[in-house]
């Protein structure tokens, strides 16, 4: 049996937003808000999505995966753009993605950081026991969107999803 | 054409570079694309720099945050090369790796070396004060593809600077050596911020963009009050007049060249 694709906007982009994060498995790029628009230009399947980091090297890898997830339904012409505009930020983040950040064991992001000049540091929750007497042990973490801290109540470290 | 082979003498024209990001969607003038590359190059350089130190840094947490800072960088070099190329009719990797010294358009500050951890840490405070100021006007200007990329990088920025005033905070604070060696990399770094500072006479060209004299004034002031939190005093040295925007560069920029690019001068159009 060949496999028909429809031009139908709401079934690509139900596909394409089964992509996730290839470092934070448990989010899609809807959950993440990367994924930004999706539209037909004649037969070519055209899904836009934006950066979370200006270097963030999993962008090339989420591009790829929603060509492939689209290719494999059997949209034959598919691109993927990026663009910068509106700018991403943490408020693009479902909230739906922030309790499955929350139980996977990532903090999720909160309010904006300060614009001084001199660091403010804000409490964050750890996901783990719950407690706010946590520590920051440093801003950049294992990926470019996450900071490292250490929870002073149960002593475990944490990630959490820096605000942006 | 048949595939060229590692060894061949092969021009970067000859291979087909992989397509990469699409930016911002739109196409510099010629005045914006010289603008870009200045503000890419910055950013590469400084991002080569960085990558250095991982696995060199006093704990792993900074093997980790300078890296970091170092992919963000790399990421707005991207993104500005990329523009600049969409009017130069070239890729950010042939700008970044077949143009040769001459042509870069860095200030020196950013091809400063990595010295000791505390030249790295003065020289970052000095760059994320100029780059916060920077982007924080650019991302108003009415050139729609360098005002997406300033917004975007500000974010960034913005952590960056937290990351170089919080240790600025604690080296000068710490002990006598680590405040004797922070005192000697700011007065080392502290002649390269006139250069950032200067017009030239492609801002006559370029309206919509701050013109770097109107930067002076809000990088020292945030400078000025992350020295005195800190208690140190402004360094009175003299300052270089760099030459970095047309192309003259300090010595410090042929060997980190060379060691950028060699790899992809000698196998044109590889990947991993």
């Amino acid at each position: 049996m060949t496999m028909t694709a429809v031009l139908d906007r709401n079934a690509v982009w139900k596909l394409a937003a089964t992509v996730t994060d290839p470092e934070i498995p448990v989010l899609t790029i809807e959950d993440l808000g990367v994924l930004r628009d999706v539209r037909f230009e004649g037969e070519t399947a055209v899904v836009t999505l934006t950066p979370t980091y200006s270097g963030c090297p999993a962008m090339d890898q989420m591009g790829d995966d929603v060509v492939l997830t689209l290719t494999e339904a059997g949209y034959r012409d598919v691109r993927v753009d990026f663009v910068l505009k509106p700018v991403w930020s943490t408020d693009w983040m479902s909230d739906a993605g922030k309790r499955k950040l929350e139980r996977y064991g990532i903090a999720p992001p909160g309010p904006k950081p300060t614009s001084g000049p001199i660091p403010v540091q804000l409490g964050v929750k750890c996901p783990r026991c719950g407690s706010l007497r946590t520590k920051t042990v440093s801003q950049f973490g294992s990926t470019s969107c996450k900071a490292l801290y250490e929870c002073l109540s149960c002593l475990e470290p944490f990630d959490f999803f820096k605000p942006h | 054409m048949t595939h060229p082979d590692a060894d061949a003498n092969v021009t970067v024209s000859e291979v087909e570079l992989e397509e990469e990001y699409s930016g911002t969607g739109s196409t510099a003038t010629s005045d914006e694309a010289e603008y870009a590359l200045r503000l890419g190059d910055d950013s590469l350089i400084l991002a080569q720099q960085l990558g250095w130190w991982i696995s060199r840094a006093p704990e792993l947490e900074e093997d980790m945050a300078l890296g970091n800072i170092g992919l963000d960088m790399l990421g707005h070099a991207r993104n500005f090369l990329h523009f600049a190329g969409s009017a130069l009719g070239k890729t950010e990797d042939e700008l970044a790796y077949f143009r040769d010294e001459h042509e870069f358009r860095s200030a020196w500050l950013f091809e400063q070396p990595n010295g000791d951890f505390a030249h790295t840490i003065a020289r970052g405070l000095l760059t994320s004060a100029y780059l916060f100021e920077l982007y924080s006007r650019l991302q108003a200007s009415d050139s729609e593809g360098l005002a997406a990329i300033a917004e975007k990088s500000l974010k960034e920025v913005t952590y960056h600077r937290d990351h170089a005033v919080m240790w600025t905070l604690r080296l000068a604070g710490g002990t006598d050596e680590s405040r004797r060696r922070f005192e000697r990399a700011l007065i080392n770094n502290w002649p390269y911020l006139d250069e950032l500072f200067t017009d030239d006479e492609l801002f006559d060209r370029l309206a919509h963009v701050p013109r770097p004299s109107e930067l002076r004034e809000p990088t020292m002031a945030v400078l000025r009050q992350v020295l005195q939190e800190a208690e140190l005093d402004e360094p009175e040295v003299a300052q270089s007049s760099g030459g970095g925007r047309r192309g003259m560069h300090s010595t410090y920029l042929g060997p980190l060249l060379a060691e950028m690019q060699v790899l992809a001068r000698q196998f044109p159009g590889a990947s991993w």
